[in-house]
């Protein structure tokens, strides 16, 4: 492709035209935020939402950080993910390598059983009422099991591990290697790009995980960040610029843009580092399944 | 001796000796399968065989075995109730407006993905385009709420001072739908474009070549060559989305629904939580739950035989 016509010109012009309306609508409103949150609270009850602050301050993050309940929360938050997502990969890992072995007799039937939940599934009642059973209400454990292994994840992570080269495996064997070693020693070390791409999505998920919070915990010292967020800000749409907390403090719209845009950013952050892994991690088991 | 069983690991037909040893093998993959079974035993199917109080009048107290059975009282009751008709027009539109609408979004933006020459350009878009996928609802539906309130939220004040008015998207019902269609493009159209733009780059560039010196336009290339490349994906895809036509993203609308707007975002799933959780009338509102699976298994079974009358693969 040398030379272009004023067609062809005309045609990438239109293209690039639309997709940069899409990235802007996109990104305004996380960049309106961010700005706002550094705004004064005057400012923006004149304004709603700012690009530039008159006056930049860091008065929201400072009442932030000075309120139990959000250091709490993002706490909360933190620990529920980081222990989650290990819970998370190692069960997924396991399952998924233990399936990838072809002459493990039962496994068509387990990858049906894995399959048909996809399909089918009990809802939320009787899965709350197990929950309940087993004790769990009121405890992290509640998130981290009840969404131990997502069926789509580990059909994925088992797809991978079949494509590797058989070699890799016979050579440890021969020298005496236990299976376990060998997961540990030469798969998982080749497999890098799809662990953190899996790791990146069960961390997403649990940080984000809203509704099983509020399905499970009662004790609102144990909510985490989104719980938070959803409280900051939704009282009542009608008075929503009335947003009062337990203590009675008010939330200002500084500190809901900054809580929006604290929520959200720990995933931003780390998600453009990530992307050049997932892309290829999304392919590798998922086109022919 | 092991070393020589990892020669040939098929299961051996021979002496129990053999087969002793090709178990002690295997065991370690065994265990490591097990504890995934657990899971899916416990937390996936001991909730599936929980569905049964749908037919009794479950007391949590007694358990399920020593509930009174009450055969399909439960389900005469949901299709009497009077806000069943709502409900199920309620979840189907959501559900067609997901299917018909933004199923479609990102197969076209991968289509114009595809067709940008500036690569740099195109990164960047895409960079931006895939991070609303790691956005949780509360927070979406949280920037929504701040920028769109109808007192000091800046979308009304621009709009206002235009002299268009404002809009009320969280008090008044007609925008509850749209709001919610929006949003789902918003955060998935890039997320869902990923799988396409991949397949579309494993078509054999030599069809395009050999399309181009037939004298196809960049239109008719698309149709005859990307659209046929990528047809197996949103085949499967498609019936995928199918098998959860009922599943329409309960924490979304959970997190949009309030008192004012509960006529156009009651579903199936709302009420499930007001009935089963709140009002713990759990045989009751397992039985919605239910309902709802059967509608989606009955669909992808469906859907799935179509496609192979049509010639397709299918998913299963």
């Amino acid at each position: 492709m040398t030379q272009m016509t004023i067609r062809d010109k005309a045609y990438q012009l239109l293209i690039i035209l639309v997709l940069l309306a899409m990235a802007l609508a996109v990104a305004v409103p996380f960049l309106l935020t961010a700005s706002s949150s550094f705004a004064s609270s005057g400012e923006l009850l004149m304004k709603g939402a700012v690009f530039w602050p008159e006056d930049w301050t860091l008065e929201a993050y400072r009442f932030l950080w000075d309120n139990e309940q959000f250091i709490q929360a993002f706490t909360n938050a933190i620990v529920i993910t980081v222990v989650g997502t290990a819970i998370n990969m190692t069960l997924s890992v396991l399952m998924a390598y233990g399936l990838a072995q072809p002459d493990v007799r039962g496994r068509t039937a387990v990858n049906f059983m894995v399959l048909f939940t996809m399909l089918f599934h009990g809802g939320m009642i009787p899965t709350y009422l197990v929950v309940n059973k087993l004790g769990l209400i009121d405890s992290y454990w509640s998130l981290w099991l009840v969404n131990a292994i997502m069926p789509f994840n580990m059909i994925i992570i088992r797809s991978f591990f079949q494509t590797l080269p058989k070699e890799l495996k016979e050579s440890a064997r021969i020298d005496g290697c236990g299976e376990f070693k060998i997961l540990l020693r030469i798969i998982l070390p080749v497999s890098m790009p799809m662990l953190v791409t899996f790791t990146l999505f069960y961390a997403v998920a649990n940080w984000n995980t809203y509704f099983q919070a509020v399905l499970y915990l009662n004790d609102s010292s144990s909510y985490p960040l989104q719980v938070f967020l959803r409280q900051v800000l939704i009282v009542n749409p009608s008075e929503l610029s009335l947003a009062v907390t337990d203590n009675g403090f008010m939330y200002t719209p500084a500190v809901r843009h900054a809580a929006i845009l604290l929520t959200a950013l720990p995933l931003l952050a780390v998600y453009p580092f990530m992307q050049k892994h997932f892309s290829k991690g999304m392919m590798m088991g998922s086109v022919k399944g | 001796m092991r070393n020589a069983l990892a020669a040939d690991r098929s299961y051996p037909t021979g002496t129990r000796k053999e087969r002793k040893l090709w178990k002690a093998a295997h065991l370690p993959f065994y265990l490591m399968i097990l504890p995934g079974f657990l899971y899916f035993i416990v937390f996936k199917y001991v909730p599936m065989f929980g569905l049964l109080i749908s037919f009794q009048r479950y007391d949590p107290f007694v358990g399920i075995l020593d509930s009174p059975w009450v055969g399909l009282d439960n389900f005469r009751r949901l299709f009497s109730e009077q806000d069943f008709p709502l409900l199920l027009k309620n979840t189907f539109t959501f559900a067609l407006l997901d299917i018909c609408l933004f199923f479609p979004a990102p197969i076209v933006l991968a289509l114009l993905l595809n067709e940008v020459r500036l690569k740099p350009f195109r990164n960047a878009v895409q960079t931006i385009l895939y991070a609303p996928h790691f956005i949780s609802w509360v927070v979406i539906v949280s920037l929504t709420m701040t920028l769109f309130n109808s007192q000091d939220g800046i979308v009304n004040q621009w709009l206002s001072s235009a002299g268009l008015g404002t809009i009320d998207l969280f008090t008044k019902p007609e925008w509850l739908k749209p709001m919610w269609l929006l949003q789902n493009i918003w955060q998935g159209v890039g997320w869902g474009s990923i799988l396409y733009l991949a397949t579309i780059a494993s078509i054999d560039p030599a069809l395009y070549e050999a399309a181009k010196s037939d004298g196809a336009g960049r239109f008719r290339q698309i149709w005859h060559i990307t659209l046929p490349g990528i047809r197996y994906v949103i085949v499967v895809l498609f019936i995928l989305r199918l098998g959860n036509f009922m599943e329409i993203g309960f924490e979304h609308i959970f997190l949009l629904q309030n008192p004012l707007n509960v006529e156009a975002s009651d579903v199936f799933d709302t009420f499930v939580y007001r009935t089963g959780i709140l009002q713990r009338d759990y045989s009751y509102s397992a039985v919605v739950g239910l309902f709802k699976s059967l509608v989606g298994l009955v669909l992808v079974l469906g859907a799935n035989k179509l496609a192979r009358k049509f010639g397709e693969e299918g998913v299963y």
